[in-house]
């Protein structure tokens, strides 16, 4: 059986900084202090001590003369953070808290956009998320108004103004009804970051062919393909001719060059022409020798 | 095995509360910002990483290894609380931190999906060691602001800042 004074021995193994327990209230601090700025932090009484100022993000140590005041210098103590500070003699340990607030000003953006390629005319289709920080990379909590402009050449600019929460804001917007590509910016203070959406056409809109013939074939070729807002289809993009005889049918994909699409079909009267690109149907013709 | 685990973790995220090492930790229902819809499934594996980064950030500050970030922490995180031990080491002392209770509610999932933000309200205690001798023991009750990416297996810490109550 262990004597009592062996059990308190173990306690204060098993605990030891029970006695280490810090005199809260002592310390004289500020209670919140910008990022980087420069603060005292008076002491009294004589002597030596040492001076600690600890979080996550930060760690200071100082050897301090008791009745000076300590000065924490600019830059110092710039990440934002919740510290717990001590000021440790040999008699005593006063302790104290203080918050490290981000810096107001805003010098950098995280700034994400999506999609970085989209049709034109599209409700909402571009979203963008920002984060705001200061000079030391601080994430500015302070709600801070973040202004998104999307602009196109020879089309109007179109800008969203949202102000922050904790940091983070976000938009929607639509993309523009001109092909190109688009400059997104995000603005916060005198901080921007830019990002680059490829605007492209989109489905087009009256598909139209026509037929004639050319010697034992019929040749096919479509009008100048333009999607609704009339920006022209992008060269590449595949369209399908169909051509239905007797039972029988002959598909032939063509892809668009310089804004038409051109195939040639055997020539046989009675046939059913018919012409597609995606999901779009365009016109059809019967084939009654000549068109 | 694994199965029945993620089971119990979402019954208890569901549930708003549920005890484990990092004390008692309380869920708060979710109110987005942002138009990105947010899955359980989703909320639980960011809470349950949110809670293993502040494992591995008491670890590290406790034992001085910034190798002991690398799994739960990246970017600006990352580098200021590796610096912060950096720091430790050079001064000879180490902290050692006892979280008593997290207070957790995701406020912003961003339209792409690439990132998460919550607030956690948390308690937790300070031991500061200087050459392994107790300098001090201090409660601390405050609130940080997380923000979290998708990597390939799970989320990570990409800010994770206290500001005033």
């Amino acid at each position: 059986m262990r004597s009592v004074a062996g059990f308190l021995a173990s306690l204060a193994i098993a605990f030891p900084v029970v006695p280490l327990m810090a005199q809260s209230g002592g310390l004289n601090l500020p209670k919140n202090i910008e990022a980087g700025s420069t603060f005292s932090i008076p002491t009294a009484g004589s002597g030596n001590a040492v001076l600690y100022i600890a979080g996550p993000a930060e760690v200071l140590k100082r050897d301090v003369q008791l009745g000076q005041p300590v000065a924490i210098a600019a830059g110092d103590l710039d990440n934002a953070g919740h510290y717990v500070v001590v000021l440790s003699s040999p008699s005593s340990a006063e302790t104290g808290e203080l918050d490290v607030v981000p810096a107001n000003k805003p010098a950098a953006i995280s700034f994400i956009a999506k999609p970085s390629r989209l049709p034109v005319g599209l409700q909402n289709g571009i979203t963008a998320a920002v984060y705001v920080f200061d000079s030391y990379r601080n994430l500015i909590i302070t709600p801070t108004p973040v202004s998104f402009q999307l602009s196109v050449a020879s089309a109007a600019t179109e800008t969203r103004t949202v102000t922050t929460r904790q940091g983070a804001a976000w938009t929607a917007i639509n993309s523009a009804t001109k092909e190109g590509s688009a400059k997104f910016l995000a603005q916060a203070g005198d901080v921007s970051a830019t990002r680059i959406i490829q605007q492209v056409p989109g489905d087009p809109c009256g598909l139209k062919m026509s037929a004639r013939k050319v010697g034992d074939k019929i040749q096919l070729e479509t009008d100048p393909l333009r999607d609704c807002s009339g920006n022209a289809v992008t060269d590449g993009t595949i369209v399908t001719f169909t051509e239905s005889w007797n039972g029988e049918q002959t598909t032939v994909d063509v892809p668009l060059k310089h804004g038409v699409a051109e195939a040639e079909v055997p020539a046989y009267n009675g046939a059913r022409l018919s012409v597609a690109t995606g999901v779009v149907m365009g016109n059809e013709i019967r084939w009654e020798g000549r068109e | 095995m694994i199965r029945p685990l993620v089971v119990l973790f979402s019954m208890l995220v569901a549930s708003g509360a549920f005890a484990a090492d990092q004390g008692s930790v309380q869920v708060e229902p979710t109110t987005l910002q942002g138009p990105r819809p947010l899955a359980k499934q989703t909320a639980s594996a960011v809470i349950r990483d949110y809670l293993d980064a502040w494992q591995s950030l008491g670890e590290a500050m406790n034992q001085n290894r910034a190798d002991l970030l690398n799994q739960d922490f990246v970017g600006v995180a990352k580098e200021k609380f590796a610096a912060t031990i950096d720091q430790q080491s050079k001064l000879g002392i180490h902290a050692h931190y006892q979280e008593r209770s997290h207070d957790i509610k995701i406020i912003f999932y961003s339209p792409e999906g690439l990132s998460i933000q919550l607030v956690d309200n948390i308690e937790y205690d300070v031991q500061l060691l200087d050459h392994e001798k107790v300098v001090a023991t201090q409660p601390v009750h405050t609130r940080y602001v997380a923000v979290l990416t998708p990597t390939e297996v799970r989320w990570k810490v990409r800010v994770l800042q206290a500001e005033p109550l």
